[in-house]
């Protein structure tokens, strides 16, 4: 085909495109909805996938009660679900000991505010840990760490724009995971820090001294198996004291075998979920024919959509036989008004393609915002994903495909019996 | 059906067939543009036999040296003036902006150009054709009726601007009509119900 014939082709699409616009915008409107939400199902599942099983924690194992790995994991590293028990203080002390173990920070549950979970811990959580590689905490400027014997509450960024507390702001925790006005206990914190942005589940949580969590009305410790309710001012022993689970960060990849070995396959009161990763990868095993099902769907609508492209462009066949027979009186041949169809359709589709970022791009935000809103986990929308350049391709050359029917239709035209009238 | 006897046409001539609805005035122009395909015979164009190619090598004929003016024009709607000349000439001789702004000066049309088919009058559109068979540079130029469509004077009118520039061109031009006024203005005609042997026969 040479240059001449190429650009009376793409004379012949652009014209066709403009004098069937309500058909071309309505195809187009279809196709960039499919192509947004083929493009977005596999982003999401990419991207959800690889921020809860790969994203920035900062811990290499959780400690909890005996039970699931993975409600101890939602619970301690997305602050999702709740928890499965208590551990013995003794028990925290004992693997804080463990030469496998650099870093074990005690976390407490079991109250929010307005919906925001409270989490009791000590200082070791803004002193030493690093929740991404050379990362630590830090308080916006005007605030500091809590006093661990103090009634006062450090605020993650997402937590404080959310409830409006700042450095200052008095709250009463309410108890329970889940928000209940009646729930009100009646001890009062004051706010001292608020958290810069981390972009990690943490962002989410208000964090109080341990010691205060215990000494709150209504708090029952059963350390030893017998209740106990500390008094105003009296220390408490340690043999009464829980923790929900301890966070440890170990010394090398080693030590979690060591660890896995005696706490999940000799010990009979306590569960080790580690690799963190590994345990958030079984939860999207579980879930995978959600996937499966959200994927055929996708399937399925882009074939809807190359259905739609063949539609439009089929039903214009019968009004346009006799503007084919005139451009091949003109000189053009079959293989060229075949082209000039195939290509009107595969434009059709390149056009809606492209639109289709746009539906990404909406999809996208809206759903990182409700992700990070719901788990504090960030998504990385603009991040480069295959998908994004293999469905393009692949629907283009769908809508190529399905114009080949209506093609094969203009490439069948008679001339002389549409070029009407006859003398 | 129509079996002709051998009658050529040099370049620059022009000759004028005279036919009633249904003596296949069409039809014969369809053959030598190579748009039916004669079953038996020869269609020579500048040597070549169109009756002897392939359909494609038939379009590649008919595109490069054969303008054809048809009775309805057939111009194509969403296109404007200057894009129905240009169009033919992106299958034939190539797309020269210029000379289809020429060409549509020359049939008067050239504050037309952007106008599209429903926006001109018969008359105008029927020298927008011409200027589409012209555009090419072609040979020959087949005229179908051309003036079925225009009043007395107009037609008058249109013959007059189609032998003058087909002769300014060199191309020969061969004219279909049943109007004898049209018919007049040639110093050569033919009645094409004569010459059709299988009329006669």
């Amino acid at each position: 085909m040479n240059t001449k014939n190429v650009s009376g082709i793409f004379l012949i699409v652009r014209k066709s495109l403009a004098q069937h616009k309500l058909s071309t915008v309505v195809t187009v409107v279809s196709l960039a909805l499919a192509a947004g939400l083929v493009m977005s199902v596999f982003s999401i599942r990419n991207e959800t996938y690889d921020a809860f099983t790969g994203g920035p924690v900062g811990f290499d194992a959780v400690l909890g009660a005996r039970g699931s790995q993975l409600q101890l994991v939602l619970n301690t590293v997305f602050h999702l679900e709740t928890s499965p028990g208590n551990i013995p203080w003794d028990m925290y002390q004992s693997v804080k000991r463990n030469p496998n173990v650099a870093l074990a920070v005690p976390y407490a549950v079991g109250d929010n505010y307005r919906g925001f979970r409270i989490v009791g811990t000590d200082g070791q959580l803004f002193t030493d840990l690093e929740y991404r590689k050379g990362e630590k905490f830090k308080v916006l400027p005007g605030g500091r760490f809590f006093d661990p014997l103090k009634r006062e509450a450090v605020v993650g960024s997402f937590a404080a724009d959310k409830t409006g507390l700042k450095a200052g702001s008095k709250f009463n925790p309410f108890h329970g995971l889940v928000f209940d006005e009646r729930m009100r206990h009646a001890e009062e914190y004051t706010v001292v820090g608020v958290l810069e942005p981390t972009n990690t589940p943490s962002d989410r949580v208000i964090w109080i001294p341990i010691e205060e969590f215990y000494r709150m009305s209504g708090h029952v410790l059963r350390g030893t198996g017998e209740t106990y309710e500390p008094a105003a001012g009296e220390e408490i022993p340690d043999k009464h004291k829980e923790v929900s689970a301890v966070m440890l960060k170990l010394k090398n990849p080693q030590s979690g075998f060591m660890l896995d070995q005696t706490i999940n396959r000799q010990g009979k009161v306590a569960t080790l979920a580690w690799p963190i990763g590994r345990v958030m990868a079984e939860l999207f095993g579980k879930i995978g024919w959600v996937n499966n099902i959200l994927t055929l769907v996708a399937y399925l609508v882009v074939v809807v959509a190359a259905g739609s492209i063949l539609a439009s462009i089929y039903n214009t066949m019968n009004e346009r036989r006799r503007e084919f027979a005139i451009l091949r009186a003109l000189g053009a041949r079959r293989s060229t008004v075949f082209t000039a169809i195939v290509l009107e359709s595969a434009g059709i589709a390149a056009i809606g393609t492209i639109s289709g970022y746009l539906v990404y791009a909406a999809i996208m935000s809206v759903t990182a915002v409700i992700v990070r809103a719901e788990t504090g986990v960030v998504l990385e929308v603009l991040r480069f994903q295959w998908v994004l350049v293999i469905t393009p391709v692949v629907m283009i050359l769908l809508g190529a495909l399905a114009g080949v029917i209506p093609a094969l239709k203009a490439y069948s035209t008679d001339v002389a019996t549409n070029l009407a009238p006859m003398s | 059906m129509i079996d002709m006897p051998h009658f050529s046409l040099q370049r620059g001539a022009q000759l004028a067939l005279r036919g009633e609805s249904g003596s296949g005035k069409t039809t014969l122009l369809n053959l030598i543009a190579g748009i039916l395909k004669a079953d038996s015979g020869h269609v020579l164009i500048d040597g070549k036999d169109m009756c002897s190619l392939p359909e494609s090598g038939r379009d590649r004929l008919r595109a490069g040296n054969i303008g054809y003016i048809f009775q309805t024009f057939n111009l194509l709607q969403g296109y404007t003036a200057l894009e129905n000349v240009m169009l033919g000439m992106m299958f034939g001789a190539g797309a020269d902006k210029d000379f289809a702004l020429s060409i549509l000066g020359r049939v008067g049309l050239e504050d037309r150009i952007d106008h599209k088919p429903a926006q001109l009058s018969v008359g105008q559109q029927q020298r927008v054709a011409l200027a589409r068979a012209l555009a090419n540079r072609p040979k020959l130029v087949l005229a179908d009726e051309p003036t079925g469509n225009l009043d007395i004077r107009n037609a008058g009118v249109a013959v007059d601007l189609i032998r003058q520039i087909c002769g300014e061109s060199g191309a020969a031009l061969l004219l279909v009509s049943h109007d004898r006024n049209v018919l007049d203005k040639f110093e050569r005609a033919e009645n094409l119900s004569v010459i059709n042997r299988t009329l006669n026969n």
